[in-house]
Protein backbone atom coordinates (compact mmCIF):
# COMPACT_ATOMS: atom_id res chain seq x y z
CA UNK A 1 0.00 0.00 0.00
CA UNK A 2 0.96 3.42 -0.82
CA UNK A 3 1.82 5.84 2.22
CA UNK A 4 -0.73 8.48 2.77
CA UNK A 5 1.35 11.52 2.11
CA UNK A 6 4.28 12.12 -0.54
CA UNK A 7 7.02 14.12 0.21
CA UNK A 8 8.18 15.97 -2.88
CA UNK A 9 11.42 17.07 -1.99
CA UNK A 10 13.83 15.13 -0.24
CA UNK A 11 16.83 17.29 -0.43
CA UNK A 12 16.68 18.41 3.14
CA UNK A 13 19.72 17.06 6.11
CA UNK A 14 17.72 13.99 7.97
CA UNK A 15 17.72 14.06 11.60
CA UNK A 16 16.96 11.35 14.18
CA UNK A 17 13.48 12.90 16.13
CA UNK A 18 12.51 10.14 19.24
CA UNK A 19 8.46 10.04 18.48
CA UNK A 20 6.67 7.43 20.86
CA UNK A 21 9.95 5.41 21.16
CA UNK A 22 10.90 5.21 17.43
CA UNK A 23 13.44 6.79 16.28
CA UNK A 24 12.63 8.73 12.58
CA UNK A 25 14.74 10.50 10.07
CA UNK A 26 12.65 13.77 9.82
CA UNK A 27 13.91 17.08 7.50
CA UNK A 28 15.65 19.52 9.63
CA UNK A 29 13.83 22.56 9.71
CA UNK A 30 10.50 21.38 8.40
CA UNK A 31 7.26 21.42 10.02
CA UNK A 32 7.11 18.79 12.63
CA UNK A 33 3.42 17.79 12.19
CA UNK A 34 3.88 17.75 8.11
CA UNK A 35 7.00 15.75 9.05
CA UNK A 36 5.14 13.22 11.38
CA UNK A 37 2.46 12.30 8.79
CA UNK A 38 5.17 11.87 5.83
CA UNK A 39 6.96 9.14 7.81
CA UNK A 40 3.58 7.52 8.15
CA UNK A 41 2.68 8.92 11.68
CA UNK A 42 -1.54 9.06 11.79
CA UNK A 43 -1.97 8.94 15.69
CA UNK A 44 -0.63 11.83 17.32
CA UNK A 45 -2.55 11.73 20.15
CA UNK A 46 -5.78 10.30 22.06
CA UNK A 47 -8.51 12.68 23.85
CA UNK A 48 -8.38 13.10 27.53
CA UNK A 49 -12.57 12.81 27.39
CA UNK A 50 -12.87 9.44 25.59
CA UNK A 51 -9.50 8.48 24.83
CA UNK A 52 -10.41 9.15 20.30
CA UNK A 53 -7.75 8.72 18.23
CA UNK A 54 -6.30 12.57 16.74
CA UNK A 55 -4.10 13.94 14.15
CA UNK A 56 -3.57 17.34 12.78
CA UNK A 57 -6.29 18.74 11.19
CA UNK A 58 -6.14 22.45 10.42
CA UNK A 59 -2.19 22.93 10.04
CA UNK A 60 -2.25 26.42 11.37
CA UNK A 61 -1.80 26.60 15.38
CA UNK A 62 -5.80 26.90 15.98
CA UNK A 63 -7.11 23.70 16.20
CA UNK A 64 -4.70 22.31 18.33
CA UNK A 65 -5.99 18.36 17.34
CA UNK A 66 -1.97 17.78 17.00
CA UNK A 67 -0.81 18.35 19.98
CA UNK A 68 2.40 16.42 21.49
CA UNK A 69 4.63 16.04 24.43
CA UNK A 70 8.08 17.75 23.53
CA UNK A 71 10.22 17.05 26.16
CA UNK A 72 7.70 17.02 28.90
CA UNK A 73 5.70 20.37 28.04
CA UNK A 74 2.57 19.73 25.93
CA UNK A 75 2.65 21.59 22.22
CA UNK A 76 1.31 21.58 18.87
CA UNK A 77 3.15 19.88 16.19
CA UNK A 78 2.18 22.65 13.48
CA UNK A 79 3.89 25.27 15.23
CA UNK A 80 7.70 23.62 15.85
CA UNK A 81 10.20 23.07 13.37
CA UNK A 82 12.05 19.32 13.56
CA UNK A 83 15.40 19.81 15.58
CA UNK A 84 17.52 17.27 16.77
CA UNK A 85 17.56 16.17 20.29
CA UNK A 86 13.95 16.28 22.03
CA UNK A 87 11.97 13.29 23.18
CA UNK A 88 8.42 13.72 21.29
CA UNK A 89 5.77 11.54 23.10
CA UNK A 90 1.76 11.07 22.63
CA UNK A 91 0.45 13.64 25.44
CA UNK A 92 -0.30 12.49 28.80
CA UNK A 93 0.71 8.44 27.65
CA UNK A 94 1.05 6.77 31.61
CA UNK A 95 -0.43 9.91 33.67
CA UNK A 96 -2.83 8.75 35.91
CA UNK A 97 -6.71 9.08 34.86
CA UNK A 98 -7.93 12.74 36.59
CA UNK A 99 -11.40 12.30 35.53
CA UNK A 100 -13.55 12.67 38.48
CA UNK B 1 8.72 47.96 26.82
CA UNK B 2 9.36 48.84 23.35
CA UNK B 3 6.77 51.49 22.19
CA UNK B 4 5.26 51.56 18.38
CA UNK B 5 2.37 53.87 16.70
CA UNK B 6 0.78 50.33 15.17
CA UNK B 7 0.73 47.05 16.42
CA UNK B 8 -0.27 44.76 13.54
CA UNK B 9 -1.34 40.63 14.43
CA UNK B 10 -0.62 38.69 11.57
CA UNK B 11 1.97 38.66 8.41
CA UNK B 12 -0.33 37.75 6.24
CA UNK B 13 -1.62 40.04 3.11
CA UNK B 14 -3.54 42.63 5.31
CA UNK B 15 -0.71 42.67 7.79
CA UNK B 16 1.72 43.37 5.07
CA UNK B 17 0.45 45.45 3.12
CA UNK B 18 -0.41 47.46 5.86
CA UNK B 19 2.93 47.48 7.44
CA UNK B 20 4.42 48.71 4.49
CA UNK B 21 1.93 51.94 3.98
CA UNK B 22 2.53 52.71 7.49
CA UNK B 23 5.99 52.33 7.53
CA UNK B 24 6.28 54.75 4.40
CA UNK B 25 4.39 57.39 5.80
CA UNK B 26 6.11 57.32 8.63
CA UNK B 27 5.09 55.34 11.22
CA UNK B 28 7.25 52.73 13.67
CA UNK B 29 5.37 49.37 12.96
CA UNK B 30 5.58 46.37 14.74
CA UNK B 31 4.31 42.85 13.14
CA UNK B 32 3.80 40.12 15.04
CA UNK B 33 3.04 36.82 13.58
CA UNK B 34 2.89 32.93 15.09
CA UNK B 35 4.62 31.59 11.78
CA UNK B 36 7.90 31.41 11.18
CA UNK B 37 7.91 33.38 7.96
CA UNK B 38 5.31 35.85 6.61
CA UNK B 39 2.88 35.31 4.18
CA UNK B 40 -0.04 33.97 6.22
CA UNK B 41 -1.85 30.72 5.30
CA UNK B 42 -2.54 32.24 1.52
CA UNK B 43 1.62 33.20 0.96
CA UNK B 44 2.49 30.70 3.34
CA UNK B 45 6.44 30.65 3.82
CA UNK B 46 6.32 31.86 0.13
CA UNK B 47 10.13 33.38 -0.06
CA UNK B 48 11.83 30.00 0.66
CA UNK B 49 8.92 27.89 -1.35
CA UNK B 50 8.23 30.26 -4.30
CA UNK B 51 11.84 28.87 -6.51
CA UNK B 52 10.69 25.34 -5.27
CA UNK B 53 7.01 24.68 -6.17
CA UNK B 54 5.55 28.10 -7.95
CA UNK B 55 4.85 26.14 -10.66
CA UNK B 56 2.66 23.74 -8.62
CA UNK B 57 1.14 26.67 -6.62
CA UNK B 58 0.49 29.57 -9.60
CA UNK B 59 1.05 33.00 -9.78
CA UNK B 60 -1.84 34.30 -7.40
CA UNK B 61 0.88 32.21 -4.84
CA UNK B 62 4.56 33.59 -5.60
CA UNK B 63 3.75 37.11 -6.15
CA UNK B 64 2.74 36.86 -2.13
CA UNK B 65 6.91 37.25 -2.44
CA UNK B 66 6.47 41.38 -3.50
CA UNK B 67 4.46 41.43 0.04
CA UNK B 68 6.89 39.80 2.27
CA UNK B 69 9.77 41.82 0.76
CA UNK B 70 8.00 44.71 2.07
CA UNK B 71 8.29 44.07 5.52
CA UNK B 72 12.19 44.75 5.08
CA UNK B 73 11.92 48.60 5.96
CA UNK B 74 13.90 50.37 8.71
CA UNK B 75 10.91 51.31 10.47
CA UNK B 76 8.99 47.40 10.65
CA UNK B 77 10.35 45.67 13.37
CA UNK B 78 8.62 41.60 12.51
CA UNK B 79 8.50 39.35 15.20
CA UNK B 80 8.00 36.06 14.06
CA UNK B 81 7.22 33.01 15.93
CA UNK B 82 5.43 35.45 18.10
CA UNK B 83 1.82 34.32 19.88
CA UNK B 84 -0.34 36.76 21.19
CA UNK B 85 -1.90 35.89 23.85
CA UNK B 86 -3.17 39.47 25.49
CA UNK B 87 -3.80 42.36 24.01
CA UNK B 88 -5.12 45.24 26.71
CA UNK B 89 -6.18 48.37 26.24
CA UNK B 90 -4.47 51.66 24.63
CA UNK B 91 -2.71 49.20 23.90
CA UNK B 92 -0.29 46.32 25.80
CA UNK B 93 0.32 43.31 23.53
CA UNK B 94 2.02 40.18 25.57
CA UNK B 95 3.38 37.11 23.56
CA UNK B 96 5.65 34.57 23.16
CA UNK B 97 8.06 34.41 21.25
CA UNK B 98 11.18 31.56 21.41
CA UNK B 99 9.52 30.15 24.99
CA UNK B 100 10.02 33.67 26.65
CA UNK B 101 7.30 36.02 26.88
CA UNK B 102 7.13 39.72 26.41
CA UNK B 103 5.41 42.68 25.86
CA UNK B 104 5.28 45.46 23.32
CA UNK B 105 3.27 48.96 23.65
CA UNK B 106 1.10 50.61 20.83
CA UNK B 107 -0.76 53.59 19.70
CA UNK B 108 -3.27 51.60 17.60
CA UNK B 109 -3.30 48.21 16.88
CA UNK B 110 -4.36 46.50 13.90
CA UNK B 111 -5.98 43.04 14.02
CA UNK B 112 -4.99 41.00 10.57
CA UNK B 113 -5.76 37.83 12.00
CA UNK B 114 -6.84 36.22 8.88
CA UNK B 115 -9.62 33.46 8.50
CA UNK B 116 -10.44 30.27 9.82
CA UNK B 117 -12.12 27.13 7.97
CA UNK B 118 -15.90 26.95 8.82
CA UNK B 119 -16.17 24.17 10.68
CA UNK B 120 -17.68 21.71 9.08
CA UNK B 121 -19.10 18.99 11.77
CA UNK B 122 -19.87 15.29 10.07
CA UNK B 123 -19.78 12.17 11.36
CA UNK B 124 -16.50 10.92 11.47
CA UNK B 125 -14.61 14.67 10.87
CA UNK B 126 -12.14 13.77 14.25
CA UNK B 127 -10.57 11.13 12.62
CA UNK B 128 -6.99 11.12 12.26
CA UNK B 129 -6.46 11.52 8.39
CA UNK B 130 -9.57 14.18 8.28
CA UNK B 131 -7.94 17.65 7.76
CA UNK B 132 -9.52 20.91 6.42
CA UNK B 133 -8.54 21.75 2.92
CA UNK B 134 -6.87 24.71 4.13
CA UNK B 135 -4.60 22.11 6.31
CA UNK B 136 -4.06 20.36 2.72
CA UNK B 137 -2.80 23.12 0.87
CA UNK B 138 -0.53 24.07 4.17
CA UNK B 139 1.05 20.81 3.88
CA UNK B 140 1.77 21.50 -0.12
CA UNK B 141 2.45 24.85 0.04
CA UNK B 142 4.73 24.91 3.58
CA UNK B 143 6.39 21.19 3.56
CA UNK B 144 5.80 19.77 0.29
CA UNK B 145 3.54 17.13 1.37
CA UNK B 146 0.97 15.85 -0.50
CA UNK B 147 -1.83 13.32 0.15
CA UNK B 148 -1.64 10.32 -1.95
CA UNK B 149 -5.13 9.35 -1.82
CA UNK B 150 -7.30 12.02 -0.80
CA UNK B 151 -10.91 12.55 -1.42
CA UNK B 152 -11.86 16.08 -1.42
CA UNK B 153 -15.08 17.21 0.28
CA UNK B 154 -17.44 20.35 0.41
CA UNK B 155 -18.10 22.85 -1.92
CA UNK B 156 -15.96 26.25 -2.98
CA UNK B 157 -13.03 27.68 -4.73
CA UNK B 158 -10.33 26.65 -2.55
CA UNK B 159 -11.70 23.24 -2.95
CA UNK B 160 -11.24 23.21 -7.12
CA UNK B 161 -7.97 25.00 -6.08
CA UNK B 162 -6.17 22.08 -4.11
CA UNK B 163 -7.58 20.07 -6.89
CA UNK B 164 -6.01 21.71 -9.19
CA UNK B 165 -2.75 22.37 -7.47
CA UNK B 166 -3.17 18.51 -6.81
CA UNK B 167 -3.55 17.87 -10.17
CA UNK B 168 -0.61 19.76 -11.50
CA UNK B 169 1.86 17.78 -8.53
CA UNK B 170 1.08 14.60 -10.37
CA UNK B 171 -1.27 13.62 -7.36
CA UNK B 172 -4.55 13.79 -8.23
CA UNK B 173 -7.28 13.55 -5.48
CA UNK B 174 -9.26 10.07 -6.01
CA UNK B 175 -12.39 11.78 -5.99
CA UNK B 176 -14.27 15.16 -5.44
CA UNK B 177 -17.55 14.76 -3.46
CA UNK B 178 -19.41 17.94 -4.03
CA UNK B 179 -22.25 19.76 -1.67
CA UNK B 180 -23.06 22.45 -4.01
CA UNK B 181 -26.50 21.81 -6.14
CA UNK B 182 -28.09 22.81 -9.08
CA UNK B 183 -30.28 25.06 -7.13
CA UNK B 184 -27.64 26.63 -5.36
CA UNK B 185 -25.85 27.82 -9.03
CA UNK B 186 -29.61 29.07 -10.41
CA UNK B 187 -29.90 31.23 -7.18
CA UNK B 188 -26.36 32.41 -7.52
CA UNK B 189 -27.07 33.16 -11.39
CA UNK B 190 -28.86 36.57 -10.53
CA UNK B 191 -25.44 37.80 -8.82
CA UNK B 192 -23.64 36.74 -11.98
CA UNK B 193 -24.12 40.74 -13.39
CA UNK B 194 -22.02 41.84 -10.34
CA UNK B 195 -19.50 39.37 -10.92
CA UNK B 196 -19.06 39.76 -14.31
CA UNK B 197 -17.22 42.85 -12.66
CA UNK B 198 -15.24 40.45 -11.16
CA UNK B 199 -14.53 38.34 -13.99
CA UNK B 200 -10.63 37.26 -13.33
CA UNK B 201 -12.09 35.21 -10.16
CA UNK B 202 -14.86 33.85 -12.71
CA UNK B 203 -12.41 32.57 -15.45
CA UNK B 204 -9.69 31.19 -12.63
CA UNK B 205 -12.40 29.09 -11.36
CA UNK B 206 -13.21 27.40 -15.03
CA UNK B 207 -9.71 27.22 -15.95
CA UNK B 208 -9.38 25.30 -12.59
CA UNK B 209 -12.58 23.03 -13.10
CA UNK B 210 -11.00 22.70 -16.99
CA UNK B 211 -7.32 21.11 -14.55
CA UNK B 212 -9.41 18.99 -12.94
CA UNK B 213 -11.71 17.60 -15.55
CA UNK B 214 -8.91 17.12 -17.83
CA UNK B 215 -7.21 15.05 -15.29
CA UNK B 216 -10.30 12.50 -14.96
CA UNK B 217 -11.15 13.47 -11.07
CA UNK B 218 -14.59 12.27 -10.65
CA UNK B 219 -16.75 15.01 -9.26
CA UNK B 220 -19.76 13.39 -7.30
CA UNK B 221 -22.25 17.14 -7.03
CA UNK B 222 -25.42 17.70 -4.94
CA UNK B 223 -23.85 14.77 -2.01
CA UNK B 224 -25.69 14.31 1.24
CA UNK B 225 -25.59 11.79 3.72
CA UNK B 226 -21.99 12.60 4.01
CA UNK B 227 -19.76 10.54 6.27
CA UNK B 228 -16.18 9.52 7.01
CA UNK B 229 -15.89 5.87 7.90
CA UNK B 230 -12.75 4.21 9.71
CA UNK B 231 -12.18 2.86 13.35
CA UNK B 232 -8.47 5.00 13.89
CA UNK B 233 -8.17 6.64 10.96
CA UNK B 234 -10.10 7.70 7.96
CA UNK B 235 -10.66 5.03 5.46
CA UNK B 236 -13.80 5.89 3.67
CA UNK B 237 -15.80 8.41 2.84
CA UNK B 238 -19.51 7.59 2.20
CA UNK B 239 -22.22 9.28 1.05
CA UNK B 240 -25.22 9.85 -2.10
CA UNK B 241 -25.22 11.50 -4.81
CA UNK B 242 -27.75 11.62 -7.85
CA UNK B 243 -29.89 8.97 -6.08
CA UNK B 244 -26.52 6.36 -5.81
CA UNK B 245 -24.58 5.56 -2.49
CA UNK B 246 -20.95 5.69 -2.58
CA UNK B 247 -17.99 4.32 -0.56
CA UNK B 248 -14.81 5.53 -1.72
CA UNK B 249 -11.58 4.49 -0.02
CA UNK B 250 -9.15 7.24 0.74
CA UNK B 251 -6.38 7.72 3.43
CA UNK B 252 -7.32 11.56 4.04
CA UNK B 253 -10.45 13.75 3.16
CA UNK B 254 -9.79 17.18 2.97
CA UNK B 255 -13.17 18.95 3.95
CA UNK B 256 -14.04 22.40 3.31
CA UNK B 257 -17.26 24.66 2.49
CA UNK B 258 -15.81 28.02 3.01
CA UNK B 259 -14.04 30.26 5.50
CA UNK B 260 -15.12 32.58 7.82
CA UNK B 261 -13.40 35.14 9.91
CA UNK B 262 -11.05 34.79 12.63
CA UNK B 263 -12.61 36.77 15.25
CA UNK B 264 -11.01 35.35 19.01
CA UNK B 265 -8.48 38.90 19.20
CA UNK B 266 -11.31 41.54 18.09
CA UNK B 267 -13.71 39.68 20.65
CA UNK B 268 -11.33 39.51 23.33
CA UNK B 269 -11.49 43.40 23.13
CA UNK B 270 -14.98 43.74 23.14
CA UNK B 271 -15.38 44.86 19.19
CA UNK B 272 -19.09 44.14 18.52
CA UNK B 273 -20.26 41.31 16.13
CA UNK B 274 -23.19 40.82 13.91
CA UNK B 275 -24.63 38.25 11.94
CA UNK B 276 -23.43 38.05 8.01
CA UNK B 277 -26.61 36.50 6.05
CA UNK B 278 -24.68 36.53 3.15
CA UNK B 279 -21.83 34.73 4.63
CA UNK B 280 -23.52 33.13 7.20
CA UNK B 281 -21.08 34.09 9.93
CA UNK B 282 -20.35 36.63 12.33
CA UNK B 283 -18.29 39.83 11.19
CA UNK B 284 -16.96 42.57 13.40
CA UNK B 285 -18.56 45.92 13.07
CA UNK B 286 -16.26 48.13 11.07
CA UNK B 287 -16.33 50.98 9.36
CA UNK B 288 -14.76 51.76 5.93
CA UNK B 289 -11.53 52.13 7.03
CA UNK B 290 -11.22 48.72 9.14
CA UNK B 291 -11.73 50.91 12.41
CA UNK B 292 -13.60 48.88 15.09
CA UNK B 293 -16.33 50.33 17.51
CA UNK B 294 -13.66 49.98 19.96
CA UNK B 295 -10.95 53.38 20.15
CA UNK B 296 -7.96 52.46 18.22
CA UNK B 297 -8.47 48.84 17.14
CA UNK B 298 -8.65 48.20 13.60
CA UNK B 299 -9.45 45.35 11.58
CA UNK B 300 -8.35 44.56 8.15
CA UNK B 301 -8.42 41.65 5.78
CA UNK B 302 -10.28 38.38 5.86
CA UNK B 303 -10.34 38.61 9.84
CA UNK B 304 -13.11 41.20 9.29
CA UNK B 305 -15.12 39.61 6.31
CA UNK B 306 -14.17 37.57 4.16
CA UNK B 307 -13.10 38.75 0.60
CA UNK B 308 -9.45 37.26 -0.40
CA UNK B 309 -5.96 37.93 -0.76
CA UNK B 310 -6.59 40.73 -2.95
CA UNK B 311 -9.08 42.61 -0.81
CA UNK B 312 -7.18 42.37 2.21
CA UNK B 313 -4.10 43.56 0.83
CA UNK B 314 -6.11 46.92 -0.47
CA UNK B 315 -8.11 47.41 2.93
CA UNK B 316 -4.78 46.81 5.05
CA UNK B 317 -3.48 49.59 3.05
CA UNK B 318 -6.38 51.87 3.84
CA UNK B 319 -6.39 50.92 7.43
CA UNK B 320 -2.27 52.04 7.49
CA UNK B 321 -2.74 55.74 5.81
CA UNK B 322 -6.12 56.56 8.46
CA UNK B 323 -4.19 55.81 10.95
CA UNK B 324 -1.18 57.47 9.62
CA UNK B 325 -3.88 60.91 9.51
CA UNK B 326 -5.01 60.04 13.29
CA UNK B 327 -1.20 60.31 14.14
CA UNK B 328 -0.70 63.40 12.49
CA UNK B 329 1.51 62.00 9.85
CA UNK B 330 -0.57 62.59 6.77
CA UNK B 331 -3.20 65.18 6.04
CA UNK B 332 -6.79 63.84 5.32
CA UNK B 333 -6.69 65.13 1.71
CA UNK B 334 -3.65 63.31 1.49
CA UNK B 335 -4.67 60.23 3.07
CA UNK B 336 -7.95 60.41 0.95
CA UNK B 337 -6.18 61.21 -2.09
CA UNK B 338 -4.05 57.79 -1.70
CA UNK B 339 -6.90 55.64 -0.67
CA UNK B 340 -9.48 56.55 -3.66
CA UNK B 341 -7.51 53.86 -5.81
CA UNK B 342 -7.28 51.17 -2.87
CA UNK B 343 -11.12 51.52 -2.04
CA UNK B 344 -11.99 51.19 -6.41
CA UNK B 345 -9.43 48.16 -6.13
CA UNK B 346 -11.32 46.67 -3.05
CA UNK B 347 -14.52 47.02 -4.30
CA UNK B 348 -13.80 45.20 -8.00
CA UNK B 349 -12.28 42.51 -5.95
CA UNK B 350 -15.17 42.11 -3.78
CA UNK B 351 -17.87 41.83 -6.93
CA UNK B 352 -17.91 38.57 -7.61
CA UNK B 353 -18.12 37.55 -3.81
CA UNK B 354 -22.26 37.78 -3.77
CA UNK B 355 -21.80 35.23 -6.90
CA UNK B 356 -19.81 32.52 -5.06
CA UNK B 357 -21.31 33.39 -1.65
CA UNK B 358 -24.28 32.21 -2.90
CA UNK B 359 -22.98 29.79 -5.90
CA UNK B 360 -21.38 27.71 -2.75
CA UNK B 361 -23.01 28.05 -0.04
CA UNK B 362 -21.93 26.09 3.70
CA UNK B 363 -23.32 22.38 3.30
CA UNK B 364 -26.93 22.27 5.39
CA UNK B 365 -25.86 18.51 7.34
CA UNK B 366 -23.24 20.44 8.77
CA UNK B 367 -24.71 23.67 9.44
CA UNK B 368 -27.68 21.09 11.10
CA UNK B 369 -25.64 17.84 12.02
CA UNK B 370 -27.12 14.58 13.27
CA UNK B 371 -27.35 14.67 16.54
CA UNK B 372 -24.99 12.19 17.34
CA UNK B 373 -22.16 14.17 15.78
CA UNK B 374 -19.43 16.13 17.31
CA UNK B 375 -19.62 19.67 17.36
CA UNK B 376 -16.74 20.77 20.30
CA UNK B 377 -13.48 18.20 18.53
CA UNK B 378 -11.79 19.28 22.19
CA UNK B 379 -14.45 18.27 24.99
CA UNK B 380 -15.97 15.56 22.46
CA UNK B 381 -19.71 17.40 22.70
CA UNK B 382 -21.90 16.59 20.08
CA UNK B 383 -25.18 17.96 18.22
CA UNK B 384 -27.45 16.19 20.44
CA UNK B 385 -26.02 17.25 23.69
CA UNK B 386 -26.62 21.14 22.32
CA UNK B 387 -29.90 20.55 21.70
CA UNK B 388 -30.14 19.00 25.28
CA UNK B 389 -29.12 21.99 26.70
CA UNK B 390 -31.47 23.71 24.74
CA UNK B 391 -34.50 22.09 25.81
CA UNK B 392 -33.43 22.45 29.27
CA UNK B 393 -33.50 26.12 29.05
CA UNK B 394 -29.38 26.87 27.29
CA UNK B 395 -30.26 30.19 25.47
CA UNK B 396 -26.47 30.84 24.69
CA UNK B 397 -22.74 29.43 23.82
CA UNK B 398 -21.45 31.13 27.28
CA UNK B 399 -24.53 28.87 29.13
CA UNK B 400 -23.62 26.00 27.31
CA UNK B 401 -20.00 26.14 28.80
CA UNK B 402 -21.40 25.36 32.22
CA UNK B 403 -23.89 22.62 30.59
CA UNK B 404 -21.35 20.74 29.57
CA UNK B 405 -17.82 21.99 28.87
CA UNK B 406 -18.75 23.14 25.04
CA UNK B 407 -15.55 25.44 23.94
CA UNK B 408 -13.84 24.99 27.19
CA UNK B 409 -11.22 22.53 25.42
CA UNK B 410 -7.90 24.08 23.82
CA UNK B 411 -8.80 25.48 20.63
CA UNK B 412 -10.82 27.81 23.08
CA UNK B 413 -14.29 27.38 20.80
CA UNK B 414 -12.43 28.22 17.00
CA UNK B 415 -13.92 25.12 15.34
CA UNK B 416 -17.05 24.63 17.65
CA UNK B 417 -18.20 28.42 18.17
CA UNK B 418 -20.45 29.13 14.84
CA UNK B 419 -21.50 25.34 14.87
CA UNK B 420 -23.00 25.92 18.71
CA UNK B 421 -24.37 29.41 17.95
CA UNK B 422 -26.30 28.13 15.00
CA UNK B 423 -27.50 24.80 16.57
CA UNK B 424 -28.70 26.61 19.60
CA UNK B 425 -30.22 29.24 17.56
CA UNK B 426 -32.03 26.56 15.39
CA UNK B 427 -33.21 24.88 18.63
CA UNK B 428 -34.32 27.87 20.07
CA UNK B 429 -35.72 29.81 17.50
CA UNK B 430 -33.85 32.40 18.01
CA UNK B 431 -31.29 34.83 15.76
CA UNK B 432 -27.33 34.09 15.83
CA UNK B 433 -27.56 37.51 16.92
CA UNK B 434 -29.72 36.83 19.79
CA UNK B 435 -27.72 33.74 20.50
CA UNK B 436 -24.30 35.58 20.73
CA UNK B 437 -21.28 33.71 20.60
CA UNK B 438 -18.78 32.66 23.54
CA UNK B 439 -16.83 35.66 25.30
CA UNK B 440 -13.28 35.36 24.38
CA UNK B 441 -11.04 36.08 27.53
CA UNK B 442 -7.42 36.14 27.69
CA UNK B 443 -4.97 34.18 27.14
CA UNK B 444 -6.39 34.24 23.55
CA UNK B 445 -3.61 31.61 23.27
CA UNK B 446 -2.20 29.21 25.80
CA UNK B 447 1.03 30.29 27.68
CA UNK B 448 3.14 28.59 29.78
CA UNK B 449 3.96 29.59 33.63
CA UNK B 450 7.35 29.24 32.73
CA UNK B 451 7.00 31.53 29.62
CA UNK B 452 5.12 34.17 32.27
CA UNK B 453 7.86 33.72 34.85
CA UNK B 454 10.21 35.03 32.13
CA UNK B 455 8.79 38.07 32.05
CA UNK B 456 10.12 41.04 33.01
Amino acid sequence: MKPAFLELTQGARRVPVRFAGETLMLPEGANLAAALLAAGVTVFRHTPVSGAPRGPFCMMGACFDCLVEVDGSVRQACMIEVAEGPEIARPHVGEPDETL
Amino acid sequence: MRHYDLAILGAGPAGMAAAATAAEAGLSVCVLDEQPHAGGQIYRDVERVAALRGDILGKDYTRGATLTAGLRHAAITHLSGAVVWAIEHAFRISFTQGGAAAQIAAERVLLATGALERPMPLPGWTLPGVMTAGAGQILLKQSGVLAQSAVLVGSGPLLYLIAAQMVRAGVPPVAMVETQTLDDLIRAARHLGGALRGWRYLLKGARMLAEITSARVPRHTGATGIAIAGESRAEAVTFTSKGRAHRIPCDTVFLHHGVVPNTQAARSLGVSHIWDRAQSCFVPSVDDWGQSDVAGVFIAGDSAGIGGANVAESAGRMTALKVAEELGRLSATERDRQAAPLRSARNKDLAARPFLDRAYPPHAAAVAPDDATVICRCEEVTAGDIRRYAALGCLGPNQAKAFGRAGMGPCQGRYCGLSVSVILAQANGLTPDATGYYRIRPPIKPVTLGELASLE
